[in-house]
């Protein structure tokens, strides 16, 4: 059973990733991860006829190829927990809707990732599911209209502003198998700075990843050391250099272990993303199409996993409200397979 | 020592890389001008080929209008306007652009509550505050005269 270590749950029972993909489209397939993704559709529009159904369809397919990669079957998945940035999570629920799977919505912004994976693994954990799954997926074409602007509207980003990634990811957690290990969890509290400018998540989110960050190490003894890497979820450029300065106030120093799913996924040099990738799709194919496959063979030992969400909405945010963000935490270590 | 909203927004804005004012304003000069240079020349011309200056003045804002909604369906407007900012988004051609960015885009949720409906989601406060200010200068007119 797991161990509370503050606000940290140690698991005990380590379950295991049994399976995982990445699916994008041709930005992702431009950017630096673009080989290693398990699926890439050069059409956006994933053969539909609008973004939304477009991000369903690939949210749909990125757990159809983590299901086939592992030879399971939808029918023994026993709770699947999802989620996306859309109005009421339409991504998730259209879907995953004909796959006959219990169903958790959860919302976490881009941090839902971390968030879903943090519920199965619990779930395994807790011996509530011997297979649980965590899906989520992003759309930069569906994310423009709901949170910015038509497409073809003609407008300027401020550097600080972020691409969202067209990406899902899937993960499917259970008890047996020799991939990589989730070791504890940190679920992330409610931070906010006053920061109001949508064009500078990455700003906004920082605070809430410096803090979940922070109250790992203080939670566990561990120190960074102990980690090969710990990888945020799309504080890109601005805020990761915002991280890293308020980690150094708590006396916490990552050196070179820090990295970012948002600069990570993408060029910025070579492609117009501005300060990094952000969504949902950002940190979920970051983690399935780099992370888990070096964990399973064993380049990485152990890593830190933490998803940040920025957890606003137009409306709120037109109403002259600031962004509140989150971030949760995973420890995640190479399985038996990769392990040294 | 806890970190305070007000210096947290100092340590974001130092983070923060500005805006490149001046290419910006630099470019927003060349495409805006060039645009209202594209305008006048084709003014020029119609009254060169001897018709009247209302008419011509019309037909000149019309053109400009199409090519704005061509550029905008052809998808290339936005990636002008990366480049251009200002210098796209305010003479009429942003206006056009505006309108049809619109219509596209909420296409899938019908002629009437997605094209019809959202086509003045931006475009909108610009119409109400530009014929408020219309009608009040008007005022302002009459009186003073």
């Amino acid at each position: 059973m797991a161990v509370r270590q503050g606000g940290t749950l140690l698991l005990s029972g380590e379950p295991v990733i049994r399976s995982f993909a990445a699916v994008g489209s041709k930005m992702e397939q431009e950017g630096p991860l673009g080989s290693s993704f398990d699926l890439i559709s050069q059409d956006s529009a994933f053969g539909q006829d609008s973004w939304e159904k477009a991000e369903a369809a690939m949210q749909k397919k990125a757990l159809d190829l983590a299901l086939q990669k592992a030879s399971l079957s939808p029918g023994e998945v026993e709770v699947l927990f999802a989620g996306d940035l859309l109005n009421q999570c339409i991504s998730s629920t259209y879907g995953l809707r004909d796959l006959n799977i219990p169903f958790l919505g959860v919302y976490g912004a881009c941090s839902t990732m971390a968030e879903s994976l943090t519920l199965a693994a619990l779930f395994v954990e807790g011996g509530f599911a011997s297979l649980a799954g965590a899906v989520t997926s992003s759309h930069f074409c569906s994310a423009e209209r709901q949170f910015r602007f038509p497409l073809e509207y003609g407008s300027q980003r401020p550097p600080s502003a972020q691409w969202t990634a067209t990406a899902s990811g899937a993960v499917v957690v259970g008890w047996q198998g020799d991939g990589p290990r989730i070791r504890a969890v940190t679920p992330g509290r409610i931070r906010d700075l006053g920061i109001t400018d949508v064009n500078n998540m990455g700003a906004a989110m920082a605070p809430a990843a410096a803090d979940t960050i922070a109250r790992f190490f203080q939670d566990t003894g561990a120190a960074p050391e102990d980690f090969d890497l710990v990888v945020t979820g799309d504080l890109a450029q601005v805020g990761s250099q915002l991280l890293l300065q308020l980690l150094q106030r708590e006396g916490i120093l990552l050196g070179g272990r820090h990295r970012d799913c948002g600069l990570l996924l993408y060029d910025r040099r070579r492609q117009q993303v501005d300060s990094g990738g952000s969504g949902c799709g950002c940190s979920a194919s970051v983690l399935c199409a780099s992370l888990l496959p070096q964990l399973q063979e064993g380049s990485l030992q152990n890593i830190l996993f933490v998803a940040t969400g920025a957890l606003m909405s137009p409306t709120a945010v037109q109403q002259g409200e600031s962004i509140p963000s989150i971030a949760h935490l995973l420890w995640l270590a190479a399985g038996t397979e990769g392990r040294k | 020592m806890a970190l305070t909203p007000k210096d947290y927004q100092q340590m974001s804005q130092e983070a923060s890389p500005p805006s490149n004012t001046l290419k910006n304003a630099t470019m927003a000069f060349l495409f805006g001008g060039g645009f209202c240079a594209l305008g006048q020349s084709l003014l020029e011309l119609l009254l060169a080929r001897g018709m009247e200056r209302d008419e011509a003045s019309a037909l000149v804002s019309l053109s400009l209008i199409l090519l704005s909604v061509l550029l905008t369906a052809l998808g290339l407007y936005d990636r002008v306007a990366r480049v251009a900012g200002a210098g796209t988004l305010v003479p009429i051609t942003g206006f056009a652009n505006a309108m049809s960015s619109s219509a596209i885009e909420f296409r899938s949720e019908g002629l009437i509550l997605g094209l019809g409906a959202k086509m003045f989601s931006i475009a909108g406060p610009v119409l109400v505050y530009g014929i408020s200010a219309a009608a009040l200068y008007g005022v302002i007119y009459y009186f003073i005269l």
